[in-house]
């Protein structure tokens, strides 16, 4: 029993020691979840020259997932090319085996070729290669752990995916675009009054969001690449709250054109808005599932912000959370099984998932102002804002809230995630 | 030197002509149709006359001035859109001077304080700043002239998390634009 606990003692330094190396990591990933692939990401011969640390990425990648513990390896350089020690790689305790090479080609791109191994059975299970430009080094990191996140799970990645959030400076804010790991961040906007509520179209190349810059909320439908925008909704009133169908076109959003919060849908370019509900309440917080067919949202109808559904083709509204007196941002889960919220509980605001089939309710965290819970395209995971030590951060949870990480930070406070769909 | 003598007698010429008039002078009464009187001046009878020049200064800080003594808030309980008995002598004093300047567009903006969502935040400052847009409404102030919209939590007047502090952030703001 000592020698079982003392082995997963060397393990567990193992793992903390091999993440230490890699100091650069922002991404501080905590916790341990029930069923961890274990895997040997090599270094990739020629990573210590590359602009990028092509493994070091890899591997947090799959750590982030929660479903994957990074495994040491010996020391000696391995590349694609080479079959690994099945028998020593089994003795440290990997399941899996990645290795690779980043190497300079004549014409200043990089050459970068991976090869997936099952340890236990001794197999090759695929490879991937790609000559790309310095500046697209970090994707292909990302493309290669979608891929053997894919052969070993059989989920789809969302590695390569990409995120938006806000940065408030102490004169402007910032809405950014990075990778689903936080980094490579680029500023979409730079205003000197609020952003807020920022939501990716399903073709990921465009973002709604709401800005203050006219001195009241309106609504723009921004074009990523080009910067492009479209103020689609600036009725009397506030304008708020872009939520999109699932195919793009139309945008449920919040307006208080008729003296009080309430639902529209409208054409994603713009035009007259057609009202879908009627209350004398504040209705807000639109979200539609994946399969376009219900419309979550926030209404305090009841007395009390809580969380509803109604089909989108029409029909009454059902109410679904009935624990607490505030539970608001409802986020529905793109396989329909899941449906994660903010509730207000003994005066915290804390993250919980709902199994949708049962109703289920679990509390995943233990800070107290968790906001926006945003699900990554493959419903495995959850990217929210809350605060640590006083200041916002940005968070990656395992639905059981097991596995937690925390994501590079811009300067200044971070918040309002929205997780981007895969882009293939 | 001629030229400059002819430069110079024209410059003296032009600064004479220039308006004895400040740009700063005295404004407009909002009471609708009484002139003002130009300070040593008598009034003219039917507006035929020699008289002064009235200034009509259209700087908004100069006609805000009227407004200064008069506050420009309202502030609510948590939680609350009720607008409270000592406020309502605030709304009194705009609602009469956006009646009498016809021509003068006003945001009521709601604010909360910081707890909360953003969103639901953003809709609980609506309603505070529709609470003061019904009661001008109620005043005769003409729907036109006044537009309610909302900060959140996303504008505080005062930083901190004390109670005192988010007393001061639950408001709604009547702002002359």
């Amino acid at each position: 029993m000592t020698k079982k606990i003392l082995h997963a003692v060397v393990v567990g330094f193992a793992c903390w020691m091999s993440q230490t190396a890699w100091a650069q990591f922002r991404v501080e990933v905590s916790g341990v979840g029930l069923t961890q692939l274990p895997i040997a990401v090599t270094s990739f011969r020629g990573d210590d020259v590359a602009p990028q640390k092509m493994a070091a990425i890899v591997l947090a990648d799959l750590e982030r997932s929660g479903q994957f513990r990074g495994v040491e390896q010996a020391s000696a350089v391995m590349d694609e090319t080479m079959r690994p020690d099945f028998s020593a790689a089994r003795q440290k305790g990997a399941d899996s085996l990645v290795a690779g090479s980043i190497s300079r080609l004549v014409d200043g791109r990089f050459d970068v070729r991976m090869r997936l191994w099952d340890v236990v059975r001794g197999q090759d299970l695929g490879g991937q290669s790609f000559a790309v430009q310095s500046d697209d080094l970090r994707l292909v990191a990302h493309r290669l752990a979608d891929f053997v996140y894919e052969k070993l799970t059989g989920d789809k990645g969302v590695f390569s995916t990409r995120i938006a959030y806000i940065t408030k400076g102490s004169k402007n804010y910032n809405l950014w675009v990075a990778d689903a790991d936080g980094e490579n961040a680029q500023s979409a906007l730079n205003s000197p009054e609020p952003i807020i509520s920022p939501a990716w179209a399903p073709n990921g190349a465009q973002l709604a969001y709401v800005s203050f810059e006219s001195r009241k909320p309106v609504i723009f439908v921004h074009d990523v690449a080009s910067g492009k925008r479209k103020l689609v909704a600036n009725f009397k009133g506030s304008n708020s709250a872009p939520a999109w169908s699932s195919d793009g076109k139309s945008l449920a959003v919040t307006l208080s054109r008729d003296g009080i919060s309430q639902l529209y849908l409208m054409d994603a370019t713009g035009g007259e808005p057609k009202r879908l509900l009627q209350s004398n309440s504040i209705d807000t917080e639109p979200s539609f599932t994946a399969d376009g067919k219900t419309l979550y949202f926030v209404s305090d109808r009841g007395g009390s912000p809580q969380i509803y559904r109604m089909p989108v083709t029409g029909g009454g509204p059902e109410r679904v959370t009935f624990s607490g007196s505030y539970n608001i941002s409802p986020s529905p889960s793109p396989d329909g099984k899941w449906l994660a919220y903010i509730s207000l509980v003994n005066g915290a605001f804390k993250l919980h998932v709902m199994d949708l089939a049962t109703s289920n309710v679990s509390a995943i965290t233990e800070t107290v102002a968790d906001e926006k819970p945003s699900f990554s395209p493959n419903s495995r995971l959850i990217i929210y804002a809350t605060q640590q030590k006083g200041k916002e951060a940005l968070m990656t949870t395992t639905l059981d809230g097991r596995v937690k990480a925390r994501l590079a930070g811009q300067n200044g406070d971070i918040r309002e995630p929205d997780w981007g769909p895969v882009q293939r | 030197m001629r030229k400059i003598v002819l430069m110079i007698s024209v410059s003296v010429l032009l600064a004479a002509c220039g308006s004895a008039v400040k740009l700063d002078s005295v404004p407009v009464e909002d009471k609708a149709g009484s002139a003002v009187v130009p300070a040593g001046g008598t009034a003219p009878s039917t507006g035929v006359g020699q008289g002064g020049v009235v200034s009509v200064d259209l700087g908004k800080a100069n006609q805000d001035s009227v407004m200064q003594s008069a506050n420009r808030l309202v502030y609510f309980d948590y939680d609350s859109f009720v607008i409270r008995p000592e406020f309502q002598s605030v709304i009194d004093a705009h609602g009469r001077f956006i009646k009498a300047n016809k021509t003068r567009k006003v945001a009521i903006e709601g604010h909360t304080d910081e707890r909360g969502g953003r969103e639901y935040n953003l809709a609980l400052g609506q309603k505070r700043a529709e609470a003061v847009r019904r009661a001008l409404s109620l005043q005769g102030v003409d729907e036109s002239q006044i537009e309610a919209v909302s900060f959140g939590k996303e504008k505080p007047a005062v930083m901190g998390s004390s109670e005192a502090v988010m007393e001061k952030n639950r408001r709604a703001e009547i702002v002359y634009r």
